[in-house]
């Protein structure tokens, strides 16, 4: 077996002739074939089309391409709509759907020369933090297979984990990016709302959803921002600001940089031994001449609830059009319009999915309006001044991604306990802020994720703090050996 | 018992963009079904709406043309409710924050009389598509060319009192709109589609009676017909002491009857929210500004400038001005001719009814507007009488010679040579020796039947002016 290595190392051996697209790319299927049985991170596998790219990005590469993405193999969320291939969305609902067109992210990885291997497995419609909510079945956790491997992009988390692709996108509305990133010890990043287009990303919660890059290092984070970022008139939340080159700045020492510490996150509810391995990778940053310091983010206990407020709320409208009538499921032989609507959508969804159409049905109807959506977007506004207050102090604000290290399949069945996992990421889609998820040690052989965030549009340096822990520790180049240990209960 | 009656109106402009309100599909009328839905039309998953530029500027166009107050930041929002021809699940509308806000615009009655109608305000907003229920068997047939279209909804406040104030606020509404460009119009194609919500209440009672809205009523007479029949029911209801439920009714034009459609009470709750796939519209002074200085002569303002540039009087100018079409038409005549009375009472009087008769609009005459001028200039240069000229107008709609020609050609012309005219007024004194008699015995009358003998005696074409001339002198 090649060892996984990440974009840059292999736009390298590329060049140098080392080895081919094509030879890469069958490399990564044959993987696929190999070991996505255990891992269920796949729900599409493109084999056809990925080796045609591949032998066309390896004649790019002979011409000379300079794109470091150009005949790398990649991962898509099965979120991201693409052209003649199905795009279910995790969702019985979406089952048989197929795009007559591509996302824009989509559109430009295929531009870049990048080459598609599938299509990866998640939460339905983005909704859950598990994976377990997926159609297709769970996802599980290269690190151990009685394990999740977190949510929603659990999929592309779990691929590029276990190296069944180099590089795989993923969307992240609460925490869908950083959770699994965190539990699969990979690298998850959020850049702020309106950085990367929308376009062709099936929505879940408009206001809150952001496309971003799952992959082993923050340097490659970089390079697949370089690719993904940017404006797109054909979304109108897309941002026209100028896109830097990601990978400029990486190097940068972090003399002088000031890391807040939310107590908030260092609070009653995280696992000590997480803590701990947080608490050791700050003294990394002290090391690189960072400073520590205590910061409050006094709303933060309300961020949960607001957001699922908001979230259902948006998405309770966004799922309305799969009703049966244009594309998608359909009941069999309705007796009427209502009968139709009811049964499609009875029997497309699942249950997360059903439960948040209802709560965010409710919070919009009259009446209660005012109690729930409009105090969820005052909480909001709240909870952006707190993040704009504290980076008047610091330059990021550093945290654990996850209270804990990746559970049980089947281990929290309250919807509950499962939005609390959410519990430190969820803030920074409310602020609009970049965030990410970086590996930061291991408790009983599962990985921890470190979670930082930055002020708006600062992916940049973000990214260069990431890189510089990684250029400190190993911590995000260990692989997992696909085990499965025995359930402890 | 003497009760008033209360009228609001809710009218759907659909504004004449080229694409639809979030889409660059073709928004032209008469397609094969489905053939103008993109993606974004269909409610793709993952597609997304990009603001029509273009439809801003109409609505801020009418907003100004109003005199309302414009929205400097106006939000779009989602109104839900499921039906097979809404494709997303919800309509996108503007709730709180519309594009125009509060306005108003002046009706003139019949009689003369103007009043103020305010205007609460209108916002921007997607059509929906059509269901089509006939030829599929039991089954329903769904056309999306029609849904994104964009509409600019216009409410008025509740100022109208009857169904003939309502009748002209819409045809100043439907006016309006022609002179901006912004719409065609037209009812029938459903390009302007009205609602009315309609109650009635004691005179003098400050309390609104319950009322009914009855929807997409498609003509201006059918409006009359709706309202009036509308409220004849509802004071039936209330004469033979029942109580008027509040509910959307249908107008049946076959029957000339409303119908009830659903009743509000059980209505859709539309859970509005903020549409958060765009971002709110900014617009700033400046743009405001441009737009103004861009606006055409309103109606108003042309019918000012008539009465006082061509001394007009009110009614004619109103009438001239109702429609942009007819206006300029108008206008163009009297620069041919010079004369603008003879003009006003020839294309309110013989071109309007040739149109009407026909079915024809302005743009559609046979009659030019510059072959009109030049015919009335002949009136004026007594090539022809006004008579004749009714004859040479009817040869006109035919005929697409020169006026000059036709004139020429079937021997119009006046006689306006002296000597012609003395030998035909010796015939007909020859010919009435009894009626030159009584007119030299002082019977004053009887020279007009002289005047008519003569006339006749030229087949119409002997200057009349002469005529009496002449006549008056051989008498003497």
């Amino acid at each position: 077996m090649m060892a996984a290595k990440t974009i840059a190392e292999l736009a390298r051996a590329l060049r140098d002739g080392e080895t081919s697209s094509v030879e890469l790319t069958r490399h990564y299927l044959d993987r696929i074939n190999q070991v996505n049985s255990k891992l269920n991170a796949y729900i599409t596998v493109c084999e056809e089309q990925a080796l045609a790219q591949a032998a066309a990005a390896d004649l790019r590469l002979a011409d000379g391409e300079t794109n470091p993405v150009c005949g790398i193999p990649l991962a898509h969320k099965d979120i991201f709509c693409t052209q003649g291939i199905t795009t279910s969305c995790g969702s019985r609902m979406l089952a048989n759907f197929v795009a007559p067109y591509n996302a824009t992210v989509v559109d430009k990885f295929n531009a870049a020369g990048a080459v598609m291997l599938g299509k990866t497995n998640m939460d339905e419609f983005a909704m859950g933090s598990s994976n377990e909510t997926s159609y297709f079945g769970p996802v599980r956790n290269p690190w151990d297979t009685n394990r999740v491997a977190g949510g929603s992009s659990g999929g592309s988390a779990a691929a590029v984990a276990a190296d069944l692709c180099v590089m795989a996108t993923g969307t992240d509305t609460g925490g869908s990016i950083r959770q699994p990133a965190a539990f699969c010890g990979i690298t998850g990043f959020k850049p702020s709302y309106g950085r990367i287009s929308r376009w062709g990303m099936i929505a879940f919660a408009s206001s809150l959803d952001q496309a971003g890059p799952i992959c082993k290092s923050a340097e490659d984070a970089a390079i697949m921002m370089n690719v993904m970022a940017g404006l797109d008139p054909k979304d109108s939340t897309s941002v026209d600001l100028a896109v830097p080159d990601y990978t400029a700045d990486l190097e940068q020492a972090l003399n002088g940089l000031r890391i807040g510490l939310p107590r908030q996150h260092f609070a009653e509810g995280l696992n000590p031994e997480v803590e701990q391995a947080v608490r050791d990778g700050l003294k990394e940053f002290e090391k690189l001449g960072a400073t520590l310091v205590d910061i409050d983010l006094p709303n933060n206990h309300l961020s949960v609830s607001a957001y699922y407020v908001v979230a259902p709320a948006e998405a309770s409208a966004n799922l309305s059009r799969y009703d049966g009538v244009r594309y998608g499921y359909r009941c069999d032989n309705p007796i009427d319009l209502e009968d139709m609507y009811k049964r499609t959508r009875s029997e497309g969804f699942g249950d997360e999915v059903k439960r948040r159409i209802l709560v965010g049905t409710y919070a919009l109807s009259a009446g209660f309006y005012d109690a729930y959506y409009r105090k969820a977007q005052q909480i909001r506004r709240l909870i952006k001044q707190d993040f704009l207050d504290a980076f008047q102090q610091v330059d990021v604000i550093i945290g654990p991604t996850s209270p804990h290290t990746a559970f049980e399949l089947g281990a929290k069945s309250d919807p509950v306990a499962m939005y609390l996992e959410d519990i430190y990421t969820i803030a920074v889609n409310l602020a609009g802020l970049p965030g990410i998820s970086i590996p930061a040690g291991f408790i009983n052989g599962m990985p921890v994720g470190m979670h930082m965030v930055a002020g708006d549009f600062e992916e940049a340096r973000l990214l260069n703090v990431a890189h510089q822990f990684q250029r400190a520790t190993d911590w995000h180049l260990q692989q997992p050996e696909l085990k499965t240990t025995e359930s402890a209960a | 018992m003497s009760w008033e009656t209360v009228i609001g109106l809710e009218v759907h402009v659909q504004l004449s963009t080229l694409s639809k309100l979030f889409s660059g599909t073709s928004t032209k009328f008469g397609a094969e079904p489905n053939t103008q839905a993109n993606i974004y039309d269909l409610a793709l998953p993952g597609t997304l709406p990009v603001m029509n530029e273009a439809a801003l500027e109409m609505a801020v166009r009418f907003g100004l043309a109003i005199d309302a107050e414009i929205g400097k930041k106006s939000v779009f929002d989602r109104k839900n409710y499921f039906y097979p021809d809404l494709p997303k699940g919800y309509q996108v509308s503007q709730l709180h924050f519309p594009i125009v806000g509060p306005g108003s615009l002046t009706i003139t009655m019949e009689d003369g009389t103007e009043k103020v109608i305010g205007v609460t305000r209108a916002h921007m907003e997607e059509d929906a598509g059509k269901s089509l229920h006939e030829d599929f068997h039991g089954m329903s047939g769904i056309d999306l060319n029609r849904a994104g279209t964009p509409l600019l909804e216009i409410v008025s406040e509740p100022d109208l009192r009857n169904a003939k104030e309502a009748v002209a606020y819409l045809k100043k509404l439907h006016s309006i709109i022609r002179y901006l460009d912004i719409s065609d119009g037209n009812m029938a194609q459903g390009s302007m589609r009205c609602d009315a919500n309609v109650s009635i209440r004691q005179e003098g009672d400050p309390e609104l009676g319950t009322r009914t809205e009855i929807k997409n009523i498609n003509s201006f007479r059918f409006v009359e017909k709706a309202i009036n029949y509308e409220v004849m029911r509802q004071r039936e209801i209330l004469e033979d002491g029942g109580r008027i439920v509040q509910e959307t009714r249908l107008y049946d034009s076959d029957l000339d009857e409303t119908r009830s459609m659903r009743s509000k009470e059980v209505a859709n709750d539309y859970r509005y929210f903020p549409e958060p796939d765009l971002l709110p519209i900014v617009i700033d002074e400046e743009y405001i500004e441009a737009i103004r200085t861009s606006l055409p002569e309103l109606p108003d303002q042309k019918s000012e400038r008539f009465a006082a540039e061509f001394g007009l009087n009110p009614y004619d100018a109103g009438v001239l001005v109702s429609s942009r079409e007819m206006a300029e038409y108008f206008e163009r005549v009297v620069e041919i001719c010079g004369d603008a009375k003879l003009s006003a009472n020839w294309v309110t009087g013989e071109l309007l009814a040739l149109l009407n008769k026909n079915n024809w609009e302005f743009p559609d005459s046979p009659i030019s507007a510059d072959r009109l001028g030049t015919l009335i200039a002949r009136i004026k240069d007594n090539t022809i009488s006004g008579k004749i000229a009714k004859t040479v107008f009817e040869t006109m709609i035919e005929d697409q010679d020169e006026v000059d020609t036709i004139i020429e050609n079937k021997g119009l012309k006046q006689v306006t040579d002296s000597g012609e005219i003395e030998n035909l007024i010796d015939e007909v004194i020859v010919s009435n020796p009894d009626q030159v008699q009584q007119f030299r015995d002082g019977k004053e009358a009887v020279f007009g039947y002289l005047v008519g003998q003569a006339m006749k005696l030229s087949k119409g074409k002997a200057n009349p002016a002469q005529v009496n001339q002449i006549l008056r002198d051989k008498l003497k």
